[in-house]
């Protein structure tokens, strides 16, 4: 049972879950948004080196995002946050709630030395290094002072799961675990089902649609908001209205105009899951991925994902100590609902903000439990029917 | 506050309106009155959606009420058989045979690579309800097609040997015969599954309103297909027949209503509302009209053919509008991010408050 309990959810290593012999150690990156200046030199090198079609030069007026979103033809996305002196408060108090979280000063004072309770969860977390005095109390550092506006730039990327919902939903096998620990679709296996892309907790994996496919919908920027978040979430648009002078979005629909794709022949791999494959070609060459080589302040940093953890560790203490408090990481922790993700970031605000899930769960965790009541529901059809056969005839 | 000489081309600044707490206005342009709406809970990219809506269209709805009624109506066929009643067991096996057979066209053609269809069978995947769904359709319909041939062929093949007296042909008669009880053992077998595993598949998404109705989905879905297969029985089969198909509509309509309500409790009201607005809800409320209809209709009038078959009609649509409606409303919960964002910031904050802190994908440190 010990080698089940860890295959749907919970810490463990993929590659050697996926039973590769000799796995190599799990790569991954640390998408460092603090020092993102916006380039999208990221999107433009992975199109290059993946081929990845064109998928639309609209502008979306989302500040100067122009892609929107991750999807089958945008592998790595830059999200542009405009803010104002309010929010930006407002995103430093989420983040010093976020580091006095199970920190021994908020319940008493003579818990810090046992590891019990919630001792135990703060220690799991702890970078053996050097972190402990910065954040264990005191007074603290003083915060920078605050901007009046500031923007948030940050290139999104799909996140390599240690439990991919997407993997483990895909019926064909076209979807992998590699010796790196990453996962890459077969487009000459999969058939284009369409379930990793509802699996998908962070909305990365999308189907690609052309003159191919018999979705003639608009597939740049993935997506094709239907009447702006239904009547009931009217709502919906309203969060992202107040980062600032980019202006209303209208309901946060965009309806694009036929696919760009759809009007140039050459677009590979119609109807077929496409996501970021962390380059695994140029990784079994021994390179660094096309996007993190080309990121010119080094926002992007590629390496073994235990050497990026730790980085990314090391980064968030420093802007602490900076008088950044609103600095967070994303994905580092094994614990959290995917067992932590390949793909690390710093965020600068709550990670809805950039479009991200506050507390992604793999779907199939659940699976277990499903099935156990599909077969109830199984039994208690039989059982109707059944009945209705009982008693006198007619 | 001007921090370079281009500032003052600046348009006005929006203010914040989640800031309404009576902070004193700095004398910036307000926001029009008309556009206030109340307060947001949630922040979200631009109100774009976070996890993306399956890329499935009309005809996996389609498909849920198909292998539905295919399903359910593989139980009527294998029951007509043992008790005897002709006309229903051949309703029930041709019904089961189309039905998964229409279900299955509908499935191909919406893939992305409909050529690519039987990758399907590429593996056996457990993790994946998709895989184990083909495997049970595959199943499923190989017995029920047996069923049905056996059905349509064993008298034809009687008739012939009877008149030329042919060995082989009685010989393949027999065999159908002997083979008739495994076919119609195995239909029965393996249609619970075909109803109750289109569930999961839904369930198994991060589609928020599907997920987290897991619980009680595959309750809905099979009652929803005992239902339909019923209604198909009311209007195929003779009164004298249908007695069981009446039973079966009153008792799973019963145990549908009570399912679904159940349901929309435990979601709670922010994800049972796409469940209970917009053309989702709709269809829902159609679908429960429909149901309580037929069901009447089934248990009081079901002894005269035409009301019969009206009131099996009327119990098939409401399983349309079911299959359909909890379709629609994934569909709108995967779009709106308020129905991903607020139920998942609801949870862990209810776990940061139990004193859980190591299980968030935030961390500061």
């Amino acid at each position: 049972m010990g080698f089940w309990r860890n295959q749907l959810s919970g810490p463990t290593d993929p590659a050697a879950d996926a039973a590769w012999d000799r796995p190599e150690p799990r790569k991954g990156f640390f998408t460092d948004t603090s020092i993102c200046i916006g380039c999208k030199a990221c999107e433009v090198a992975c199109k290059e080196w993946n081929g990845v079609p064109e998928d639309g030069l609209d502008l979306l007026n989302q500040s100067y995002d122009n892609t929107g979103a991750l999807g089958a033809s945008t592998w790595r996305h830059v999200a542009f946050v405009e803010q104002t002196t309010d929010r930006i408060e407002q995103a430093r108090e989420s983040g010093r709630k976020l580091v006095s979280l199970g920190m021994p000063s908020v319940r008493s004072r003579d818990d810090t030395a046992l590891a019990g309770g919630g001792g135990t969860a703060t220690a799991t977390l702890t970078a053996p290094g050097d972190l402990v005095p910065g954040a264990a109390g005191g007074p603290g550092p003083i915060d920078a002072a605050l901007p009046a506006v500031r923007w948030l730039m940050a290139s999104d990327v799909c996140k390599h799961c240690t439990h991919a919902a997407c993997l483990d939903v895909c019926p064909t096998g076209a979807l992998f675990r590699t010796e790196f620990g990453t996962v890459v679709v077969q487009d000459d296996v999969c058939n284009g089902c369409g379930y990793c892309v509802a699996a998908c907790p962070f909305g990365v994996i999308e189907r690609r649609s052309g003159h191919e496919g018999h979705e003639k919908g608009a597939q740049s920027h993935g997506i094709s908001i239907k009447g702006s978040g239904g009547s009931g979430g009217s709502g919906g648009s309203g969060g992202s209205e107040g980062t600032g002078a980019a202006g209303h979005q209208g309901g946060g629909s965009h309806q694009n105009a036929p696919s760009h794709a759809e009007t140039n022949g050459e677009v590979k791999n119609v109807g077929i899951a496409q996501k970021c494959t962390l380059c695994y070609d140029r990784l079994g060459a021994g390179q660094t991925p096309a996007c993190a080589q080309a990121c010119p302040t080094t926002s992007i940093k590629f390496g073994d994902l235990d050497e990026m953890r730790a980085t990314a560790r090391a980064r968030v203490a420093q802007l602490h100590e900076l008088g950044y408090p609103e600095a967070r990481l994303y994905g580092v922790d094994e614990n959290d609902g995917v067992g932590g993700t390949g793909s690390t970031f710093l965020l600068l605000d709550e990670p809805e903000v950039y479009g991200l899930p506050p507390d992604p769960r793999v779907t199939t965790a659940d699976l277990p439990d499903m099935f156990r009541k599909a077969g109830y529901a199984g039994l208690t059809m039989l059982g109707m029917a059944a009945a209705a056969f009982v008693g006198r005839r007619r | 506050m001007t921090t370079n000489p281009f500032d003052a081309d600046r348009p006005p600044e929006r203010r914040r309106r989640r800031h309404d707490d009576g902070s004193p206005d700095t004398g910036k342009r307000r926001r029009d009155e008309s556009l206030m709406v109340p307060d947001v809970r949630f922040d979200s990219y631009y109100g774009r959606h976070i996890v993306k809506p399956a890329p499935w269209e009309k005809e996996v709805a389609a498909y849920l009420f198909l292998g539905g009624i295919a399903a359910g109506s593989a139980l009527l066929g294998a029951g007509g058989r043992a008790r005897g009643l002709p006309a229903l067991q051949r309703a029930g096996r041709i019904g089961a045979v189309a039905g998964a057979a229409l279900g299955g066209a509908a499935l191909a053609k919406d893939l992305g690579k409909p050529s690519r269809a039987l990758n399907m069978m590429r593996t056996v995947k457990l993790t994946s309800p998709m895989s184990v769904g083909s495997w049970i359709l595959t199943a499923f319909g190989s017995f029920t097609g047996a069923a049905l041939a056996i059905e349509l062929g064993r008298p034809m093949l009687e008739r012939r040997s009877r008149a030329s007296g042919s060995g082989a042909v009685a010989l393949l008669s027999t065999a159908m015969k002997l083979a008739d009880g495994p076919a119609t053992v195995g239909s029965a077998f393996f249609a619970p599954p075909l109803a109750a595993y289109t569930a999961v598949l839904l369930a198994d998404t991060a589609t928020p309103t599907w997920h987290e109705s897991y619980r009680e989905l595959p309750f809905v879905f099979v009652s929803s297909a005992n239902l339909a297969a019923s209604g198909l029985a009311l209007v195929t089969v003779p009164a004298r027949e249908n007695g069981p198909a009446r039973k079966l509509a009153a008792v799973s309509a019963i145990a549908e209503l009570v399912a679904f309500e159940r349901m929309q409790d435990q979601l709670g009201p922010t994800l049972s509302e796409p469940l209970r607005t917009g053309k989702a809800g709709r269809l829902l409320k159609a679908s429960r009209a429909l149901t309580i209809g037929g069901a009447l209709g089934a248990v009081a009038l079901g002894g005269n053919r035409v009301t019969a078959a009206l009131s099996g009609a009327a119990l098939m649509a409401a399983s349309v509008c079911t299959r359909f409606g909890v379709f629609e409303a994934g569909m709108v919960s995967a779009i709106d991010p308020k129905y991903t964002v607020e139920p998942q910031r609801e949870r862990l904050e209810k776990r940061r408050a139990a004193g859980v802190v190591d299980d968030s994908i935030t961390t500061a440190r």
